[in-house]
């Protein structure tokens, strides 16, 4: 692994995950490097989405998660959002009654300071420039690329130290998914915002991350760089759709 | 015609202490989907606590903020520590909690002050005032204008303010409102509070016309469960245009239509609530059942 020269932002061990009766995920470990783009890939149901939900509290959880060596395993959804956690859940979680002004100044609901909120709104119109032209818009009016847009600058609006992104492409045109993708790795570069994605889309997923994880039935199967994956024969005929 | 407007003058009166209870319902239900039976209860309790003070000595419209604040604070005691628990639970579960709370606020009402039928102070002067060929009562003029500030305070601290887009948002979309830091229990708590605070209004309101027994706002209640239903549950400007449109017809209705007298008034909230449900179930400003992405 590459990440023993930089600083850890997010260390997870032994993560189990349970729905009720069910467990889904088996004690996964992974690590997210400060100011890093990580991706954790795998199939339907491999539980991508149930890992991003243990970070954010939304699951009963076994094990620990240390942002920056504090145990975030066990607290509130709230308390872990505090510590400076944004999460766009799959199906984009958008508030589609309220404009897209109202999404964003939600998404700064933790900040006190107004006249950086209103800059950063500013600052997303700049880099969602549709975001801007629909700003008095409902949310639930948009197409389903700008709604997935609105997420994420709702998620951003908290000035997170760590954005979680599940499926960002679901449901997006290439192109619209491309730009999307684009948008984020700039934000990634230029406010040093560390991400976790989770995709289906796995090109575009390692093009943007400098880690990689698959998981597969809630057990993490590999890990390496986005070259690693790529040059696996069975993880690049599995996730990329050709062999190597 | 004068008997007409006048007629409507003082259902528009009744209309708003419907009006009143109805907000008080439709708060709670939006952001919990519970329907909460024990609303006039707890109105009627507040009313008590109201004329309680007035007994002490304490001057109307100070007693009044009294109980407002009491009665938030009521609310909001009533949702953490009765209402928490069962969070979640099956929606049969909830409403008979919420006739437990009923039969518990009638119960201790009764303990504490009997079921004796006692006068309450109006706050407003026995007058009438002389509009050209109309007259309209002050009293009836008081409660619409009583009602008419709650109900725009009301509005203003929703849309106007970080708390109401907070609340409204965390009504909506509980799972995305923790997901931006939202504490979405308390949010829910504070709703309570906040309807226990309206449904005082109206107990206080109609304490003085229906006089004051534990038992006073059985009625109110099925008025105003008609206008909830017919502005749509989850409206409370539906509850507000609900609350008018029941009491003019009801005094209307009460007026020139032989049959139905002052006895039989009781009937028109339940054709009111069957008709809607029947022709348009979401009512006249509600959501038709929302869809969900
Ligand atoms: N709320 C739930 N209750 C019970 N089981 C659930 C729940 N959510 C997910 N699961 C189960 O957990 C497993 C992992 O689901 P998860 O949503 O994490 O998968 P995923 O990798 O995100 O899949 P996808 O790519 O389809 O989004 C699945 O078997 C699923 O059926
Ligand atoms: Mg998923």
């Amino acid at each position: 692994m590459t990440t023993g020269e930089r600083d850890l932002l997010l260390e997870v061990r032994g993560l189990h995950a349970t729905y009720g009766q069910g467990a889904v995920l088996h004690g996964i470990d992974f690590d997210v490097p400060t100011g890093g783009v990580v991706t954790i890939l795998g199939s339907n149901g491999a539980g991508k989405t149930t890992t991003l939900r243990a970070l954010s509290g939304e699951v009963s959880t076994r094990g620990s998660i240390l942002l920056e060596g504090e145990n975030l395993a066990g607290r509130s959804t709230e308390a872990i959002v505090r510590r400076g956690v944004a999460h766009v859940p799959q199906g984009r979680g958008t508030f589609v009654n309220f404009t897209v002004e109202e999404n964003l100044r939600l998404g700064a609901h933790l900040r006190k300071d107004r006249d950086g909120v209103r800059a950063d709104m500013d600052r997303m119109y700049e880099h969602f420039p549709v975001l801007g032209e629909r700003r008095e818009q409902q949310a639930g009016s948009l197409s389903g690329g700008e709604q997935q847009m609105l997420a994420v600058a709702r998620a951003l609006m908290l000035r997170p130290r760590l954005l979680l992104l599940d499926e960002p492409s679901l449901g997006l045109a290439p192109m619209v998914t491309r730009e999307l993708f684009a948008i984020i790795g700039g934000i990634n570069r230029e406010e040093n915002t560390t991400i976790v994605v989770v995709e289906q889309n796995a090109r575009l997923a390692l093009d943007l991350a400098d880690m990689a994880y698959v998981l597969e039935a809630g057990r993490i199967v590999m890990a390496g760089t986005p070259e690693d994956v790529r040059d696996d024969e069975a993880m690049a005929s599995a996730y990329l759709g050709y062999a190597v | 015609m004068e008997l007409f407007i006048q007629q409507v003058i003082s259902g528009l009166a009744t209309g708003s202490i419907y009006a009143s209870l109805a907000v008080a319902l439709v708060l709670i239900y939006r952001s919990t989907d519970i329907v909460n039976f024990a609303q006039g209860e707890m109105a009627m309790f507040s009313a008590y606590v109201a004329w309680a003070l007035i007994g002490a000595g304490v001057p109307f419209w100070p007693a009044l903020l009294i109980t407002l604040v009491g009665s938030f604070i009521g609310g909001l005691l009533v949702e953490r520590v009765v209402i928490r628990p069962v969070e979640g639970r099956p929606e049969l579960t909830i409403v008979i909690v919420t006739i437990g709370l009923f039969i518990f606020f009638n119960a201790l009402a009764g303990w504490l002050w009997t079921y004796q039928v006692r006068g309450f102070p109006s706050p407003f002067p026995q007058r009438t005032l002389e509009l050209g060929p109309v007259r309209a009562g002050l009293p009836a003029l008081g409660i619409v204008a009583v009602v008419g500030i709650v109900v725009g305070l009301l509005f203003l601290l929703f849309q106007r303010t970080k708390l109401g887009l907070t609340m409204r948002a965390a009504a909506e979309n509980p799972e995305s409102s923790r997901l931006v830091g939202i504490r979405v229990g308390w949010m829910l708590a504070l709703g309570w509070g906040l309807a226990a605070t309206v449904g005082a209004v109206s107990g206080v309101l109609v304490a003085p016309i229906l006089f004051l027994s534990p038992n006073m706002m059985g009625a109110v209640l099925i008025f105003a469960f008609a206008a909830a239903t017919l502005g749509g549950f989850d409206s409370p400007v539906g509850a507000v245009v609900g609350g008018l449109i029941v009491g003019v017809s009801e005094n209307l209705a009460g007026t020139y239509v032989d049959v139905i007298g002052a006895d039989l008034k009781i009937v028109i909230p339940m054709a009111i609530i069957v008709g809607v449900l029947l022709v348009k179930p979401a009512g006249l400003f509600g959501s038709p059942a929302v869809e969900r992405v």
